[in-house]
């Protein structure tokens, strides 16, 4: 096609926008469209909406995946989708789930407590195989990590250090919780062991400070309620290691 | 399967946002995300391994995503409706206009809507849209030529008829 070509083809206007052309007919279309300001026009509008496009839905990207569109998550429901499941409220899915409580304690009170302590072992069975990004912020971080989460969660927010008990804070993420966003700190020892704590808002009056302890599985969980805040520590550990590592958060938290 | 199970989390950001565009709103996209991951999960052993697996799940998207309009869970323009109401514009700031966007699309056929995301959004080639969407090229090509000038029309606010172009 030689640069006098009467009709510039609508496939290669586009190849344009969409920046699909070799050297040589990028300049032939420029030079066409230096005589065609309508064709101009058009363009610069085409790439703009593919600018705006971007701008508005490039955020999404860096949204945090849904619990339940995990394969992880999928893989524990069993039959029933976990979405369905979720509808049907906490003690339902602690059944489904294979929840042994040893709690008896009034079933309506416990609801929204077992409901969090269930999330929590999910987010630590989605989250600690990460190898790549097991948390959204790291420990180099943690003054901003825990200023963030505890903006978001409306609530003083802290990591306890773990140290003594042989646990290095890698850092933590934010994620969707029953009632708002809920806050996630992920330990790792030596071997490469990993704990998580699970911290939600708003739980007052919904518990006590005892520590209740419950199991799916290899994952254990101890957790508990201090003032308004609810903890879930969740790990692969025998029952009376995880105990300790607890009581270390526990006396981290109220230095 | 952990290798695998890694792979196919790669790729939700991206279903995500394109479901987002569009669906217009976030419930009916992770919706239809969900759908697709447990279709995608069902029918992973027709997967080739090798195979392009952004592209495969991007097209059991599509099928959701028609499946969907079906059964109504999406509310949607088909291709042939007219655009006959078109948006009036108070200011020129970004944000309105961003708005318009959105609105824009949401009025845009769904067939145009497809086509104009996955290369305008995704950034996918001709080639890749067709395989997704099981249409040749050609009618690629045309859809995306009528849907970005539909959405310029209406961006622009001009006055219907739209675009009726006879060949």
């Amino acid at each position: 096609m030689s640069k006098q070509s009467k009709q510039l083809s609508e496939e290669k206007l586009h190849a344009y926008v969409d920046g699909r052309l070799d050297v040589a007919h990028r300049a032939e279309v420029e030079a066409w469209l230096k005589q065609n300001p309508a064709d101009a026009a058009r363009v610069e509008d085409y790439r703009q909406q593919n600018d705006m496009l971007q701008a508005l839905y490039n955020p999404v990207l860096k949204e945090p995946i849904p619990l339940q569109m995990h394969p992880q998550a999928r893989h524990r429901s069993y039959a029933l989708p976990l979405r369905y499941a979720a509808m049907v409220g906490g003690m339902v899915l602690s059944g489904i789930l294979g929840w042994s409580l040893h709690s008896n304690v009034e079933q309506n009170s416990q609801q929204p407590v077992m409901a969090m302590v269930n999330r929590a072992a999910l987010a630590h069975v989605v989250y600690t195989p990460e190898v790549l990004h097991p948390v959204e912020v790291t420990n180099e971080q943690e003054e901003q990590l825990t200023k963030w989460l505890s903006k978001r969660l409306g609530n003083n927010i802290r990591a306890p250090h773990l140290t003594g008990a042989g646990y290095e804070l890698l850092g933590g993420r934010l994620l969707p919780g029953n009632q708002g966003p809920v806050a996630q700190f992920m330990y790792q020892d030596a071997r490469g062991m990993r704990l998580t704590l699970y911290i939600s808002s708003k739980m007052a009056g919904k518990g006590d400070a005892s520590f209740r302890y419950a199991k799916e599985g290899k994952i254990g969980v101890f957790y508990w309620i201090d003032e308004d805040l609810g903890y879930a520590l969740s790990g692969e550990l025998a029952k009376p290691d995880l105990l300790n590592v607890a009581n270390a958060v526990y006396q981290g938290l109220n230095q | 399967m952990d290798n695998m199970n890694a792979n196919i989390i790669e790729q939700i950001p991206r279903l995500r946002r394109y479901a987002r565009a569009l669906t217009g709103d976030s419930h009916s996209a992770d919706d239809l995300v969900q759908d697709t991951l447990e279709r995608a999960w069902s029918k992973l052993y027709m997967w080739r391994r090798g195979s392009d697996l952004r592209a495969w799940m991007f097209s059991i998207m599509h099928n959701t995503f028609i499946n969907h309009i079906r059964k109504n869970k999406i509310v949607t323009v088909s291709m042939d409706e007219d655009v006959l109401e078109v948006p009036t514009r108070a200011t020129q700031e970004d944000d309105l206009h961003m708005r318009d966007l959105t609105s824009a699309i949401s009025k845009l056929g769904y067939e145009y809507r497809e086509v104009v995301l996955l290369i305008g959004l995704e950034q996918m080639s001709y080639e890749e849209v067709a395989k997704i969407l099981g249409i040749p090229m050609g009618t690629v090509m045309s859809r995306l030529s009528r849907g970005r000038e539909k959405l310029r029309t209406l961006m622009a606010g001009e006055s219907a008829p739209v675009l009726r172009r006879v060949k």
